[in-house]
């Protein structure tokens, strides 16, 4: 990157999509009650890819293609100044 | 006859499946960045933990150069077989429905499994018993798909290792000619460790294999 370019910070959030057994989820579900914390519910785990780019021009691809399996996780772009 | 078996970076059953198709052919190493299949009339992507499976299992393999010659041979008609890790790099690749997600269990399961031949009139299974004993050894086995799929291998009633959708542990492709499981046939070639009933699969393909050349159909590679 020369100076002055500008990058784009993205943050791509990656879910288990709805319906979809999560049991990373579950066991902490179930371990938040042993703690005293109560009332938490539909507990799902997922991953945060951060990545800094020139463009978002080809972001939604690099999901579909290698960042996630659209087959079983939803995701997310976020994009930050 | 020849069967083509990849190694990628991190593959560690490669050994065992050249043995395996030793017994009943001719085992034909290839690299992950060879193109050239070298005439093979099947190829094996065998188990292990391809380029550390990083990401998700398998998501990395799938772009290696050999797959692309692997996905030009399965769509001209070449038999493919997938094993546990090669399985997951299938379905990634596409060659194959659904997709393979982490164990309920959370655990590293690693046991012998009773497993039901559920289609013998496959390339695969067709000189297969009706039941066959094989070991599991994975982290992301639980088999899931949206779509239905043609299910040729189930986990025997309370044997599921993994929470696998409907038990299932192997399906064929539309077309007949790409399986891919769990349970690993290479290391179930001797009596010695437990079980035989693997080699079952691999004089399956050998015979369909064999079949092709008396009728000169084939995909021509």
């Amino acid at each position: 990157m020369k100076d002055g370019e500008l990058t784009v910070h993205a943050r791509v959030l990656v879910r288990p999509k709805a319906g979809i057994l999560d049991p990373q989820g579950q066991a902490i579900e179930r371990a938040l009650p042993a703690l005293g914390f109560d009332g938490a519910r539909n507990v799902r785990v997922g991953r945060l890819i951060e990545l800094e780019l020139e463009d978002t021009g080809q972001l939604e691809q690099m999901c579909k293609q290698l960042l996630t399996n659209p087959l079983v996780e939803d995701y997310e772009i976020v994009e930050q100044p | 006859m020849k069967f083509g078996v990849i190694t990628f970076p991190g593959t560690c059953d490669d050994t065992d499946a050249q043995l395996a198709v030793g017994r009943v052919g001719e085992a034909v190493p290839l690299w992950h960045q060879d193109r050239d299949l070298q005439g093979v009339d099947a190829v094996i992507v065998p188990g292990g933990f391809s380029y550390g499976d990083y990401l998700r299992a398998g998501a990395i393999a799938r772009f290696a150069p050999v797959m692309s010659s692997v996905i030009e041979f399965a769509n001209a008609g070449g038999f493919v077989l997938g094993i546990c890790n090669g399985f997951q790099i299938l379905c990634e690749a596409g060659l194959l429905p659904g997709a393979l997600l982490p164990n309920t269990s959370l655990r590293f399961v690693f046991r012998q499994v009773n497993v039901e031949v559920s289609d013998p009139n496959t390339p695969f299974t067709r000189n297969c018993p009706p039941r066959l004993s094989l070991p599991v050894k994975h982290m992301s086995g639980r088999y899931y798909s949206p779509e239905p799929v043609q299910v040729v291998l189930r986990y025997a009633a309370g044997e599921n290792p993994n929470g696998s959708q409907d038990d299932i542990a192997g399906v064929i492709n539309g077309a007949g000619n790409v399986l891919g499981l769990m349970p690993h046939p290479e290391h179930a070639v001797d009596a010695l460790t437990g079980s035989a009933d693997g080699l079952t699969i691999f004089e399956s393909i050998r015979a369909a294999v064999g079949d092709r050349v008396a009728t000169g159909t084939g995909e021509g590679q």
